[in-house]
């Protein structure tokens, strides 16, 4: 009887060790990319799309280029609260980076693009942003010798098309994936990758602050879209395309991956510091009509809220090195 | 007054049977990982009768929003958490997309015959 007791203790003891450090499995890096079966990645694809997101010829006024908004330096995003766009208009919402953008089943905030072929045409096109026809621009690509021959090498036989700029530009985009952060060494046994505080922030993450109710595996989304109660929103976001009481206001989840680097945060960059989203959750949100039901006020302490900041910086990892290509001519 | 009682009972209970029709089938299709499962199987399509009613079950810890805009069926669930479910008696044969607003990775196609 003191045996089994003994036994049950101890067992109870492992277990609650496993728990504090154990993650699931569910974070793991995926094995590979994903791409469509018709748009698979290839060396001669991503050289191509590198050089036309580095292109300023894309743009109306030959001067816009996509690192503009999407800028390598400042994580896949502009540091602004919302983009600025053609003719320096301010936009209404704020530059989504590109990083692991490979991941999610629908792009924009809004989510009206099902893949990155479908988006990468969006924003070239969109009067706002870059401002250019898509006709004029195949135009001017097909008077670019240099193009003719990355083309030809990325896309044999198929020409120089709307369809193939599409698809190289997102066969570029397919590489600009996080690299592992202190996270991921933790969750492949390296218990001193973390500090104690960021353990403690990925308990309540997963637990008192219900993080992962939107926030999950590897990529850290639920492709969801969620109304998270910003105080003064005024825009339908995902609710033009599906229009559903529960979408009003809805934006889709972002990447946690190298967080740490795209300040500002939320849709509209209404937050310049992780410390000031954290505190926003722990209010249950501000704004209450169709605010997402998953939140409620989480009554984090004020150390509880450093740690969720700490764990969450642990998920930024060394950015990617990226070289600026030299234009075809 | 009992008898009452179990004389109202039965008209309630022929009531509901002319409503829903004889033989008219209940399913329940769970919301489970953020996608649909019948019998603990992830389902894309699924085929019932016109007059079966479908049980929409959330099993996942947060919430669902299982709605259809579709030309036979057009209805919104709202959302609701783990372990609540809504019903739809679907009454028109043809096809109906049913669709989660938050995940839009969940589609079910439902054949109505």
């Amino acid at each position: 009887m003191k045996m089994a007791r003994v036994f049950t203790a101890a067992l109870g003891l492992v277990m609650s060790l496993a728990a504090q450090s154990a993650p699931s499995e569910s974070y793991l890096r995926p094995q590979q990319v994903p791409a469509p079966a018709n748009n698979l990645i290839t060396p001669e694809r991503v050289t191509l799309g590198k050089a036309l997101f580095f292109d300023p010829r894309l743009s109306g006024s030959n001067w816009i280029i996509c690192a503009t908004c999407h800028n390598p330096a400042l994580g896949w995003s502009d540091g602004l609260p919302t983009a600025i766009g053609h003719g320096m208009k301010i936009l209404g919402r704020a530059t989504p980076t590109v990083l692991n953008s490979a991941y999610q089943r629908k792009q924009m905030w809004d989510g009206r693009f099902r893949s990155l072929e479908e988006q990468a045409l969006g924003p070239i096109a969109a009067e706002v942003e870059m401002s250019q026809n898509l006709d004029e621009v195949i135009a001017e690509l097909k008077e670019i010798t240099g193009y003719h021959v990355l083309f030809e090498k990325a896309y044999p036989g198929e020409g120089i098309t709307k369809d193939t700029l599409a698809k190289a530009i997102a066969s570029f985009e397919r590489t600009i994936v996080s690299n592992d952060a202190p996270f991921d060494r933790w969750i492949k046994g390296d218990e001193k990758a973390l500090s104690a505080s960021a353990k403690n922030g990925f308990s309540l993450f997963e637990g008192k602050a219900n993080c992962i109710a939107c926030h999950q595996g590897f990529n850290f989304i639920d492709d969801g879209f969620h109304n998270l109660g910003l105080k003064g929103n005024q825009d339908a976001g995902r609710h033009a395309q599906i229009p559903l009481p529960v979408m009003m206001g809805a934006f889709k989840t972002p990447t946690l991956r190298d967080v740490a680097l795209t300040s500002p945060y939320m849709h509209n960059g209404m937050y310049k510091t992780l410390g000031e989203v954290i505190a926003h959750y722990n209010r249950g949100g501000d704004a209450k009509d169709n605010l997402d039901p998953n939140l409620k006020p989480l009554g984090l302490t004020q150390q509880e809220q450093k740690d969720i900041v700490e764990f969450l910086k642990a998920l930024t990892g060394e950015p990617m090195a990226v070289s600026v290509p030299h234009l075809p001519q | 007054m009992r008898a009452m009682t179990t004389k109202m009972m039965m008209v309630a209970g022929a009531l509901v049977l002319l409503a829903t029709g004889a033989g008219a089938a209940e399913y329940t299709v769970a919301q489970h990982n953020k996608t649909f499962e019948k019998d603990g199987v992830k389902i894309e399509k699924f085929s019932i009768k016109v007059g079966d009613t479908v049980h929409f079950k959330n099993l996942d810890p947060w919430f669902h929003n299982v709605f259809s805009l579709s030309d036979i069926k057009t209805f919104d669930l709202g959302s609701y958490p783990q372990g609540q479910f809504k019903s739809v008696v679907f009454d028109k044969a043809g096809t109906a997309e049913v669709e989660c607003a938050i995940h839009p990775q969940m589609v079910l196609e439902l054949e109505v015959k």
